[in-house]
């Protein structure tokens, strides 16, 4: 079957969703974003890679860290970058998805980084745009936040290299979570073998063992042993019905304490993609205890964010690269 | 075509390097290789050596002219530079020395971290065919090739060097 994220060639084009992305690309991208890091420590905090090219953040829907952390990462790489809050802009006088998307191709964008509340909205705007745009997923309503899960599994890889022999339990509200579902695919392609969710049954979607996923609906036996916790935030806004009988209610069961944290490897690493709710699913002295690595999770987002348009942005057309290689050879 | 031992260069451009070493005062200076053939050279470099100077890695991929036609299809290697750059002389470490063009991105990539007091290049080979401005001060042989020719140096698993040319060879 054609994926429309990867070219002829079977490079990648776009970045939809992580579903269906083989091995080889998803280790190209943190491999890649490794040589990434370190660009924040130095004097001048940026590489050339993609100078006087235009990045187009376009966001259906509020976000501020996504959106902040694809600036930096753009502006990082040295390209230049239009923000459009839509929300505030020409969709509220009436105009559609395909007329912002088209008046932004006449501006000769090269890139968008595209967020909308509608799942497959991202995959629409990809069908759409000429050949020398790469689009960028940046959350399509439940269905897919791909750079959130791939650098959820390069901190992962960062804190635990051998993917291959690890459990890795994500905890709470994954029937709204786009997050958990890149996360899944993630994990499941990189070879953990084992990946459990805990959730009360209605914040589960149906048929979540499809996945590949051992489904828990207690902490305590969810956690035991397992090497590391991505906790997920509950989604207030998505919800509608009562799913839950309240907050208090939500973080006594589900809630990630030191006390359930015990039961998990010593060495255990606890994840959150923000924004956290203290209190909720989290409590604040495991969010900021030792174990914790959520702000780190931010810095390599970066990171990999870079490394994402990086390879979306490098090289023409097959026909244009095959010719460049058989220049080079011997040095340089 | 005869090739010379790259052994035997790598024994000529240690002396070399030793040498501005000297000169620039070891305080100074420091070794910076480009992978991967630059940095086996200056790892054997740093082994001869009595005393300790700082270097450092880098792949100059994120700096290079071409990306635009090629891309980034193997992943770069991460650049390490643990010193500080600033009023430092470094000498750079390549392997073979073409158009000028990853010298050129390795330069730009140095100056990310700061100002150099002066950048000198070192390479056991000059294949000849710079496209820019820029020539090695330490080389351990020159020798003419064509632009179909491709001249590669690998390391064995005894970190031995060796030199293999690929490519129409007429003389």
């Amino acid at each position: 079957m054609h994926n429309p994220q990867l070219d002829a060639d079977g490079n990648l084009k776009h970045l939809l969703t992580i579903e269906g992305l083989p091995k080889k690309i998803l280790t190209q991208i943190l491999d890649t974003a490794e040589s990434f890091v370190g660009v924040a420590e130095r004097d001048i905090k940026k590489v050339p890679l993609l100078r006087g090219k235009t990045v187009c953040n376009i966001f259906f829907e509020n976000s501020t860290r996504t959106r902040t952390t694809f600036e930096i990462a753009a502006k990082r790489l040295s390209a230049d970058v239009i923000n459009l809050n839509v929300g505030t802009s020409s969709q509220s006088k009436g105009e559609t998805i395909l007329d912002t998307v088209d008046n932004l191709i006449a501006m000769h964008a090269d890139m968008f980084v595209v967020r909308h509340s509608q799942s497959g909205a991202v995959h629409f705007i990809a069908q759409h745009v000429p050949d020398n745009i790469s689009v960028i997923n940046a959350g399509d309503g439940r269905h897919a936040h791909p750079t959130q899960g791939l650098l959820d599994v390069f901190t992962v890889r960062r804190y635990k290299p051998d993917m291959h022999n690890l459990r890795v339990a994500l905890v709470g509200d994954v029937l709204h979570s786009r997050v958990a579902r890149s996360e899944i695919h993630a994990l499941t392609t990189l070879g953990v073998p084992e990946v459990r969710v805990i959730a009360p049954k209605t914040l589960l979607p149906v048929d979540v063992e499809k996945l590949g996923v051992h489904v828990f609906h207690d902490m305590k036996a969810g956690l035991k042993d397992v090497d590391v916790v991505m906790m997920l935030r509950l989604q207030n806004e998505r919800m509608s019905g009562a799913l839950l009988p309240s907050a208090q209610e939500y973080f006594k069961t589900f809630g990630l304490t030191q006390d359930k944290l015990d039961l998990a490897k010593p060495d255990a690493i606890v994840m959150h993609p923000g924004p956290m709710n203290r209190g909720v699913e989290i409590d604040s002295s495991v969010a900021d205890g030792h174990q914790s690595v959520i702000l780190p999770q931010v810095t390599y987002g970066i990171a990999v964010r870079m490394a994402v348009m990086a390879i979306l942005n490098g090289g023409s057309p097959s026909s244009l690269r095959a010719s460049a290689s058989e220049q080079t050879g011997g040095g340089a | 075509m005869q090739l010379p031992d790259p052994e035997n260069l790598l024994t000529e451009i240690t002396l070399k390097i030793k040498a501005q070493i000297e000169i620039n005062g070891i305080d100074n200076s420091a070794l910076v290789g480009i992978y991967s053939g630059g940095v086996w050279i200056m790892r054997r470099i740093l082994e001869s050596m009595q005393q300790v100077i700082p270097y450092g890695l880098l792949d100059a991929a994120l700096y290079r002219d071409d990306y635009a036609e090629r891309g980034l299809k193997a992943a770069p290697k991460p650049a390490q530079i643990p010193f500080d750059v600033q009023d430092k002389h470094i000498i750079l470490i390549d392997d073979i020395f073409y158009t000028g063009r990853t010298t050129r991105a390795a330069m730009n990539e140095l100056f990310d971290y700061g100002r150099p007091a002066s950048i000198q290049l070192a390479v056991l080979i000059n294949r000849g065919g710079a496209q820019l401005p820029i020539a090695p001060n330490i080389v351990g042989a020159e020798i003419l090739l064509k632009a179909n020719q491709s001249l590669q140096l690998s390391q064995d698993t005894k970190n031995k060097l060796h030199l293999t040319l690929e490519g129409i060879i007429e003389n």
